[in-house]
């Protein structure tokens, strides 16, 4: 499969007063055309930060500090991270775009819905306004907005948290993206809802022929929406395969928990599974493993020596001493 | 005694806190050096404040007068030095006033609410619906034109913000679980709130008065420049200033000396303000 | 939005009620008695009684305090004590006066200001934003006598300029009148536009933090849409409520720039009126200054609404 998208050895620093902190450790990953890449991890674990850093939206303290971002659209690769700012602005919106987690603070305030969704279109086309009411009359309805001839004359406090989130849809989907960053989408959304939400962009990423990068925290979401996954684990990846194998042939002790977390919720008789412990602080990484303090399988080479990522099977790349030789024997 | 102690601990730290920042040292010590200057003015003023040296009128500064002598002969820098004193004792009495009865009308609306609290909000909204230098001269020009009518004036102009400030934190407070709880026990919610209101308050209160000095400072040297806050033979900065205005060309002297030091005072407080609030109220800070 | 216009207006009603009566009631605390003054050290029963009679004394407070108000609400301010000339007439004369003066300061104020406060917000925690910061500061802390004052002697002793003396309308010699109006209106603009400084800059910073700035940065949109589209029309709404209070302000309050550039506006009637113990005058200026104020607040108040349009279904 052709990628859309690869990142190489991405480094991302939080600067401080103290001196610069690492944030996201050599991050690689690719993203196949029209493929869904998952991203899931716990709140901290740098998944946000990498997303943004694929649209060059970090602003200060953070700023990568090295590797590649190498995007491909149809006319020409470039590698967002040497972008200049007017180089990068023709890319995002227009070949990637991204939704974010709370939809009700995520428009501005004062303008109406017609006027965001007609800003993006703006930016990117020669368009005339009567045209870009039309096309943004139209991917409302895409969206699954009812009354979309009212709603576009409305602002954003007037609408609901779900609404808001298929108009954030519409407007990162009507330049037709070749990539969609959905960062936590549905998390800030009521349950029934959520499962719309996530209907409507499985639907609408075959009829619009995107990718899309979908970060979560809630492997119910990566269930239902990728095809391949990569779990973060404090700035770096621990493990990265297909979705059947992450669910079936789980490989690190760190995705098993997340695994287990999940499902014991069905089951009333147990008591709820959890994870014990914290993820370390970025700036304080232990020089062995970063989970080994919290891992349940770890043995005396762990606290002393950090594992590689390497393929244990076919597609299917792990972290962890459990599936390596180490490197004194 | 105990209590005591923890609160000079408090007021030390936040001095520290507000050291370490160099606009706040600048605040701090410009207020510090306007604080002395008023406590020492007799030690300090070479000379008597209506002392006139006939026979050295509109003298320019020199080493005699340093800041040079006025149309009567009285020296200059004795007059800034008593006038400094003027303007803070304006200041904190007016504050005083201001913060006194914006506490107990604040406490009271807030908890009572209800209709008292709509007659007292409605009073300061008619108090707020004058612009406040205004609103001084008018009430000065009513009472007539005295130091202690200037700072009754200002203390009127300026309870509105300090009733407000409080309100806010009583009701605030009110709705707290630990009042609610107290009730329930069958404790009189005034005391918890009266005991428990003041170190709620004190930081947007301190905050909130050291800007409200700087006000008044400001508006009394308006006042007396109008010659409707401190009358002669009393030093004011601001009488000062407006004496100056007859001879500008000849002694420049007159007018730079007091529009330096009115600037330098509020400026001061201003700072210090600002800092303060960054120290106390750290979510207010940009 | 009529509805709320039109609520906003009720509202009005029971503080302006309150304003006049407020008004009302202070006079009443003038130590001695007004017509004493009047009359000077002769005292002369019968001018007495004249004058008891001509005030309307003798009536009850409540019965003055209606024929005040109704009088008022008729346009009638009564007359002066000193020249016995109609006091309306004369307000709205000296109010256009004062109110060129504050258009002009207006002007230079947000000239001054709204750009410095933006490049401070944009530039935030750099040298260019501590120079703006200082600058702001000086403009809240400067009384505007003092800065009067030295620009007054700066401009003598350094280019030997002198502003011309005697008022003269606009409309009879526009270059004169911009020559006597642009030293105080500089005044009063360059005081001002400390605050609105000050406001913008921290009114653009809390915008830029927002998490629509975001979404808007990755339509693609550039910084200078960022920020004159979207911050600034989002940061201008503590803005306006600034500039509102400041303008209000300044319709009745430039009382002390007024005096210092001889500009014969309301302020200056005011302070002669005061000076002179001309009641009449005192209590209608005063009454009209703060209706003024009011009325440029309930203006804010429906700008408001045009420019945010999450208040009307509040």
């Amino acid at each position: 499969m052709e990628n859309i998208l690869e990142v190489k050895n991405l480094n991302i620093d939080l600067i401080t007063e103290k001196g610069n902190k690492k944030l996201i450790d050599n991050v690689s990953f690719n993203v196949g055309k029209k493929q869904s890449y998952g991203i899931v991890g716990e709140s901290g674990c740098g998944k946000s930060i990498t997303a943004l850093a694929v649209m060059q939206l970090l602003s200060f303290p953070l700023k990568t500090s090295g590797g590649e971002i190498n995007f491909h659209s149809e006319k020409e690769s470039v590698n967002i991270l040497s972008l200049k700012k007017n180089e990068i602005r023709k890319i995002r919106g227009k070949e990637i775009s991204m939704i974010f987690q709370e939809p009700m603070t995520a428009l501005d305030p004062i303008f109406t819905i017609e006027r965001q969704i007609i800003e993006a279109l703006k930016f990117h086309t020669d368009l005339n306004k009567k045209d870009m009411s039309d096309m943004a009359l139209q991917m409302l309805k895409k969206v699954g907005i009812p009354r979309a001839e009212e709603i576009l004359k409305e602002y954003p406090h007037q609408l609901s948290g779900g609404m808001l989130q298929r108009i954030m849809i519409a407007i990162a989907l009507i330049c037709k993206p070749k990539l969609l960053i959905a960062d936590e989408p549905t998390t800030a959304l009521d349950v029934t809802i959520q499962a719309q939400i996530l209907d409507l962009m499985n639907e609408l990423k075959t009829s619009f022929d995107t990718s899309i990068i979908m970060i979560t925290h809630d492997l119910g979401v990566i269930a239902e929406t990728c095809e391949k996954v990569a779990v973060f684990y404090a700035g770096q990846i621990v493990e990265e395969t297909d979705v059947v194998t992450l669910f079936h042939n789980t490989a690190h002790p760190y995705t098993s928990g997340l695994l287990k977390a999940v499902t014991s919720l069905g089951d009333k008789s147990k008591n709820l599974f959890t994870i014990p412990g914290m993820v370390p602080a970025g700036g304080h990484m232990p020089k062995g493993c970063r989970f080994e303090e919290r891992c349940n399988k770890k043995m005396k080479i762990c606290k002393d020596k950090s594992p590689e990522l390497i393929e244990i099977a076919d597609g299917h790349k792990c972290r962890c001493w459990l599936y390596a030789e180490s490197g004194d024997n | 005694m105990k209590n005591i102690i923890e609160i000079l601990k408090g007021i030390i730290n936040i001095i520290k806190q507000l050291l370490k920042d160099p606009i706040g040292r600048i605040g701090f010590i410009g207020v510090f050096i306007i604080v002395l200057l008023s406590i020492f003015a007799p030690k300090i003023a070479p000379y008597d404040i209506t002392e006139m040296f006939t026979k050295s009128k509109l003298v320019s500064p020199n080493g005699e007068f340093i800041f040079g002598t006025d149309n009567f002969g009285r020296d200059v820098f004795s007059r800034i030095i008593y006038g400094a004193k003027v303007s803070l004792q304006v200041g904190i009495i007016s504050v005083g006033i201001s913060a006194t009865f914006g506490y107990i009308f604040g406490i009271v609306a807030g908890y009572f609410e209800g209709v008292v609290d709509s007659i007292i909000m409605r009073f300061m909204d008619v108090l707020f619906a004058f612009p406040s230098i205004l609103l001084a001269l008018f009430i000065v020009s009513v009472l007539g034109p005295s130091l202690g009518n200037t700072m009754i004036a200002i203390g009127i102009v300026n309870t509105p913000v300090f009733t407000r400030t409080v309100r806010a934190s009583v009701i605030s407070v009110k709705s707290m679980e630990y009042i609610t709880s107290a009730k329930s026990i069958g404790l009189k919610p005034i005391n918890i709130i009266l005991k428990h209101i003041t170190p709620n308050i004190l930081a947007p209160f301190t905050v909130q008065a050291t800007l409200a000095l700087s006000g008044a400072i400001l508006t009394e040297a308006s006042l007396s420049f109008l010659g409707l806050g401190i009358q002669p033979p009393d030093p004011s900065w601001g009488s000062m200033l407006s004496e100056s205005r007859k001879y500008m060309e000849r002694a420049p002297w007159l007018a730079i000396a007091p529009a330096v030091f009115i600037i330098c005072t509020i400026l001061s407080f201003n700072i210090l303000g600002d800092s303060l609030r960054d120290v106390l109220d750290p979510k207010l800070k940009l | 939005m009529r509805s709320y216009i039109i609520r906003r207006i009720l509202m009005l009603i029971p503080v302006l009620i309150g304003i006049s009566l407020c008004i009302f009631l202070i006079m009443q605390l003038i130590p001695g008695d007004v017509i004493s003054g009047l009359l000077g050290i002769e005292e002369n029963p019968e001018l007495r009684a004249q004058y008891v009679i001509k005030f309307g004394l003798d009536q009850p407070l409540p019965k003055r305090y209606i024929d005040w108000i109704t009088n008022v609400l008729k346009g009638d301010f009564g007359t002066s004590f000193r020249t016995d000339k109609e006091i309306f007439p004369e307000m709205m004369s000296r109010f256009k006066i004062t109110f060129q003066l504050t258009i002009m300061a207006a002007m230079i104020s947000w000239i001054i200001a709204i750009p410095l406060g933006i490049i401070s917000a944009l530039k935030r925690n750099t040298w260019v934003d501590a120079v703006v910061r200082f600058i702001a500061l000086l403009g809240v802390s400067v009384p505007n006598f003092a800065f009067a004052t030295l620009l007054i002697l700066f401009l003598s002793l350094k280019f030997q300029y002198y502003p011309p003396v005697g008022y003269v309308g606009f409309f009879e010699n526009a270059k004169v009148n911009l020559q006597i109006m642009i030293l105080p209106a500089i005044v009063l603009g360059t005081i001002m536009s400390g605050s609105v400084m000050r406001m913008t800059r921290s009114s653009v910073l809390e915008v830029l933090r927002q998490d629509f700035i975001k979404t808007i940065r990755a339509k693609g949109a550039s910084e200078r849409v960022v920020i004159f589209v979207h911050a600034l029309r989002n940061g201008l709404i503590p803005i306006i409520t600034l500039i509102g209070m400041q303008i209000g302000g300044l319709l009745g309050g430039t009382v002390i720039t007024e005096q210092i550039f001889s500009i014969p506006g309301l302020g200056q009637m005011v302070l002669t009126a005061i000076n002179q113990r001309d009641y009449p005058v005192v209590q209608g200026c005063i009454l009209f200054i703060a209706f003024i104020y009011v009325m440029v607040n309930l203006i804010v108040d429906i700008l408001y609404t045009y420019v945010d349009p999450r208040i009307t279904y509040k």
